[in-house]
Formats: structure tokens, sequence, C-alpha cells
């Protein structure tokens, strides 16, 4: 029988819950037995695939891209895990929220630049006018709270998902753990 | 019949980010150009407006899950300079050890999780298995040690400030509690594996440059300028110091450059297909300003580490080029330099008993409008800058980041490499995956940089200018 496959992305977030899934440290060598790890930016792997059971999405949806992208995977993943609080809520992503978009931009590209002040607009995906949760934008299966969720509450959720259980975190952790 | 034509690689992999490259190819099948793009943007310094520059460290600390420790100095030290406090001595010191702590641990990350695919199984490995789990198959020991390395940097920081990834111990004035002394002894515990991992990790790496020549050759290997923090005596520092920049030739250019005034010679640069600004030397305007940040830049700039080990793998550092080291493809030997170096000055650190000192944090309210803090970040100097009102809310800043003050120069690396690799109609994963592993060598915090972060689905293309498609690469 060929392994659960498994894949993780970034939206808009830090990366910190992806450095707590790593903070699982020995435990990621077990866990390279059990699952394949078939899309992350730790693999080479480029595009999305199809047919993934376990997806960890990191991340609010901020820009065109991340919409585009979170619709994709949500098609292609049977169990969708929202992994931290930015999945979740939205979090720091949306502290930009109460600001027109173009005032955020202005302030980088155009009152703190020396050269060139103008705002990037070729190949770079716009901002959307809100930074949302993932699961306004999509269903969503499983939530994991924290910022980051813990490395142990990261184990403890793929090791239930992985024996058919829809984990039960709430004694676990919470929203800014 | 030949034809112009754009290379995309989207996005490069392996990375802390979301990124792509494009490669401009001629119709004689020459590379005319080649960008890399940053795809993300979060607007950190707009959204802290109007909020407790208190909160500052804990925030600014969400730029980045990698080092979060560096962003907290950083924003701490700008705290510190609106509090207009000395901070006690222990913290100060307790700062360093986190820092360091911090520093090993990204840089681990960078070498073992992200490029040790391209440097053990070879830059035209299966795509499938250059990942840290290739590594755990081929090379298990090599594997481990990595995972083992950053745990240990990574649990110095859980038994300091409480958890691994976003502490919010480092505060203004300090930090908010001592360091207990069962935490330090454990610690000091596991200094010895830490060490013997990583003198095990720079003879290998040292041993397989020799497979590397051609690379080396062309991985951002050309002059700039190099900038990092000295201390007075000119060795190297992660926490405090002056900024010294020195030319391709070694020789100084500028030296106890303040950072606080690092408007006064630094400007940066939009580029209108990128949310990373480029950023230079002022003096030498754009784009002759180009420099380099980061682990090359500081054993560049550093008249020595100070530490034995740490001083002895320097001189031979040094041996590489009678100039300062140029190519990029020496940011991982410089990496691991540098984490020979935190290993030897935590333990430094952490036998001196002021560290276990119970005064480590100074209270006061706001006694100045304007605040910059600079720190060593694992890739290269950050700043700080904030200016708040009466009521110590934020009303502006600005960060400048390591990753964006290497833009240049990862620009003009992707550039020399895609010239040296990339021929004709046809492309190879090898070919590819050459020009995304020089932008490893820098280890670039796209999350930092853009204050923001990333990650999407793959197509490279070569398009011919009547957009036909000439080849793809779909990676699985």
């Amino acid at each position: 029988m060929s392994k659960p496959r498994l894949a993780t992305v970034w939206l808009d977030g830090c990366s910190g819950c992806h450095m707590s899934f790593l903070d699982m440290d020995e435990r990621l060598i077990e866990l390279a037995d059990k699952v394949e790890l078939v899309y992350s930016p730790l693999v080479d792997a480029k595009q999305f695939p199809a047919e993934v059971d376990i997806t960890l999405v990191e991340g609010a949806v901020s820009s065109e891209e991340d919409l585009h992208k979170i619709r994709l995977i949500r098609r292609r993943s049977k169990t969708l895990v929202s992994l931290g609080d930015c999945a979740i809520t939205a979090n720091v992503p949306a502290m930009r929220n109460p600001f027109p978009v173009q005032a955020v931009y202005d302030r980088a590209y155009l009152e703190n630049a020396t050269l060139a002040p103008s705002v990037p607009t070729e190949i770079v995906p716009k901002l959307l006018p809100y930074a949302r949760p993932v699961h306004e934008v999509v269903s969503v299966d499983v939530y994991i709270p924290g910022c980051p969720p813990s490395a142990d509450v990261i184990h403890f959720a793929l090791t239930e998902l992985l024996e058919g259980r829809h984990p039960q975190l709430s004694a676990k952790t919470r929203f800014g753990a | 019949m030949p034809e112009r034509r754009t290379i995309v690689i989207d996005p490069v992999t392996r990375i802390e980010g979301h990124s792509k490259i494009t490669i401009h190819v001629d119709e004689h099948g020459r590379v005319e150009d080649a960008r890399f793009h940053v795809t993300q943007f979060r607007g950190f310094e707009k959204f802290c407006e109007g909020r407790p520059f208190s909160e500052m460290p804990s925030l600014m600390a969400r730029i980045c899950g990698i080092c979060p420790v560096s962003h907290l100095i950083a924003s701490a030290k700008a705290c510190d300079a609106l509090l207009a406090v000395k901070i006690p001595p222990a913290a100060e010191k307790l700062r360093r050890i986190f820092g360091l702590a911090q520093v090993l641990q990204s840089h681990a990350l960078s070498l073992f999780h992200l490029s040790s695919p391209d440097l053990l199984l070879g830059m035209d490995a299966d795509p499938a298995k250059s990942n840290l789990f290739g590594v755990l198959e081929a090379h298990p020991e090599l594997a481990r040690d990595g995972i083992a390395l950053r745990k240990f940097g990574q649990q110095i920081i859980e038994r300091l400030g409480g958890k691994r990834v976003h502490p919010a111990w480092v505060v203004p004035g300090g930090v908010s509690d001592p360091l207990k002394q069962e935490d330090r002894d454990a610690i000091l515990r596991d200094v010895p594996e830490a060490l013997a991992i990583t003198l095990r990790t720079i003879a290998w790496l040292k041993g397989i440059l020799e497979h590397f020549r051609e690379e080396i050759t062309s991985f951002g290997n050309f002059p700039s300028l190099f900038m990092g923090t000295v201390k007075a005596d000119g060795g190297l520092t992660f926490y405090d110091g002056k900024l010294r920049i020195v030319g391709a030739s070694g020789a100084i250019v500028a030296d106890g450059l303040d950072p606080a005034r690092y408007s006064d010679f630094l400007g940066e640069k939009v580029e209108s297909w990128s949310y990373l600004k480029s950023a230079y030397y002022k003096p030498k305007g754009f784009p002759d300003g180009m420099y380099r940040v980061g682990p090359l830049a500081r054993l560049n700039v550093a008249d020595k580490c100070g530490t034995l080990r740490a001083d002895q793998e320097l001189a031979e550092f040094h041996e590489l080029q009678r100039t300062a080291v140029l190519s990029s493809f020496h940011y991982h030997q410089a990496r691991l330099i540098e984490i020979l170096y935190c290993v030897e000055r935590l333990e430094q650190l952490l036998t001196d008993p002021e560290t276990l000192s119970t005064h480590v944090r100074a209270i006061a309210r706001p006694n100045a409008l304007e605040g910059v803090g600079s720190a060593e970040a694992p890739r290269g100097t950050l700043f700080h800058h904030y200016k708040i009102d009466e009521q110590g809310l934020v009303r502006w800043a600005n960060l400048i980041i390591a990753t964006g003050q290497n833009n240049l120069a990862m620009n003009r690396s992707v550039l020399q490499v895609a010239e040296r690799y990339v021929h004709g109609d046809k492309l190879t994963h090898g070919v590819l995956n050459r020009v995304e592993a020089v932008i490893r060598a820098y280890d670039p915090c796209l999350s930092c940089s853009t204050h923001a972060l990333g990650q999407m689905a793959l197509k490279i293309q070569l398009i011919a200018s009547d957009g036909r498609v000439l080849d793809e690469v779909a990676r699985p």
C-alpha cells in the first residue's frame, strides 16, 4: 500500500508554522517513513499535485496569487488543515486591513525609497483589498491554532489524522499559544 | 529558426520565501538578462502605525518565523533608544546568547535542510530526491547531524524564551526573565555534541569543494562591496558595533559607520518587477554601490572571529582568495565558520556568571521620539527605525532587511550562472537547478525582505517571441 501523501503550503505567513513543523526534529525521520511529502517549500516539486491526502496551510489569503493557489489546493486535497493563527483568523496579515492597500504600498515603495519611488506592478501579484482567513475562501477540515502551534501539537495532529481520527486540540493549544 | 525567448523558473524552491526567476535569451541563444523577482508584500512598515511602541518587538518578530530573534533584538534595540536607557549588562549578554542561538539554527537550516541536497546529491540530482528526506536516505548521518544542530539552537531559544518560534522574551529595556541555572547547565551539556557536528561538517564541506570548481567560478563570483558589523577591535559580532565596508580587494572603504545613521550612506531603489527593493551604498551610487551582506561579507570585513577554532578556520578561508573572498558559493563555508564561532562564543558567554544575574530589565517611559536598532541577522545587517508620538504610539517605521541588501548581487549572480549554463533551446533540471542554487547560497529570506512570504506552483517554459512554447519542464 502506498504511503499517505502530505503537502505543506505557505500563503501570507511568516514561515513560523513551517519552522515549528521542522521543530519535530528526529520525529521528522519517523514521519518520512509514514508519509510521502509530495509538495512543500522544503522539496523541489513545483506543481501542486493531484490527490493529496493531507495539506497543511500556513498563512492568510492576501494576494491574487494566494487566492488562485488555495482554490487549486482545495480541489486537490482530501483533508485541508488550517495551520496556525494566520490561516485561521488572518491574524498579523489582517493588521493591514484597516488601511487602504494603496497606503500600505505607498509607505514601502514611495515614502521609504531613495530611487525610482513607484509601486511594483510587473510580474508581482496584486494584494487583495483585505487579508482573509483560509476558510472564508475555501472549506477547511481541521484547525490547529497557535502562533505557531508547537511541534508537539503538529505531531499529535498529524498522528491522529494518519490514524483516521479528527484531532481534539482544545486542551493542547490555543490562539496565540 | 532562432528566436528571442524568456525562461521562467517559478517558484524558486528550497529557499525561504516566494520568488521566480526570468532569463531572457536573444535570437543567437545568448543570455541577455536575468532577473530575480520577489512576489510577496505585507506592509509591516504601515500597519504598525498607531500601535504602542512596546508591542513592536513581538509584532515585528512576526515578519519572519526563521529569524524572529533577530527582529526581536533589532526592534528591542530601537525601543531601548526610545526609552533612552542603557540596558543591564546581564540583559545584553542574554540577548547576545539568544542571537547566537538563532544564527546557528538558521544557518543549520540553510545548509542542511535547504542546500545540502545540491552539495551531497549533486546539482543534477533527481528533483524528487533533492530534499532533506532524500539526504536522509542517501546520507542519514549528515541529515541527522543537521537536525541535531538546528535543534541545539532552537532548544537554547526555547530554554531562554519559553518557546522556539516567536518567544516574547526580548523586551524594550532588556529581557523579561533571567536565565535559570538548570537551563544554563543543560545548554552547556549539549555544547560538545554541537561542536563535534560543526567540525565534521566543516571538514566534509572543504573536502567536496573541488567537485564544485565550475560553480565556484560562476556562482556570483564578481567584485562588489561587502558590509558587516564589527566590534571596536575589528572582530566579528552579531549584536552591536559599527559598520565596516570593504571593497573587492579586501581594503577598507568605510569604517566606524554608525548604524543609527544608515540613511546617510544606504539607499534603496524600487524595481517595477519585484517587491524587493535593492539597497546600495550611496557614495558609489546605483548600481556601483552594490554590496553584499551576511556570512561571506561578515568574514570579509572582520579582522578576526575572536574564538580559537573559528579563527583557525577563518585563516584558512582567507586562503581561498588573496583579495576578499568573492564567490557567493563560499557563503556555505562562511556560514559553517559562523556556526563554529556561535558554538564557541555561546560556551564563553554561558560560563560567565553574570548571565545568571536577575537584573535583566531597565524600566522607563519613552524619552525620545525616534530610535534606530540594528543587529547582524543570520543573513546580514538588519535595521529597525521607529518614530513615535508623545503617547508612545508608533507614527512611522522603516525596516532595512539583509536580503534586500543582497538583491543587486543576487540579480547579478543569477545572470552570471545563466550566462554560464543556459545555452540553446533545451532546458535541463541541472541547468535550472544551478540558477536556483546560486540563490540558495545567499539563503535569502523573502519573508523578511518584503515582510511577507508564500509559495506556489511551477512552470518552466521557453517561450518564443511570438508566444510559442519551445520547451517546457514540469517538475513532478
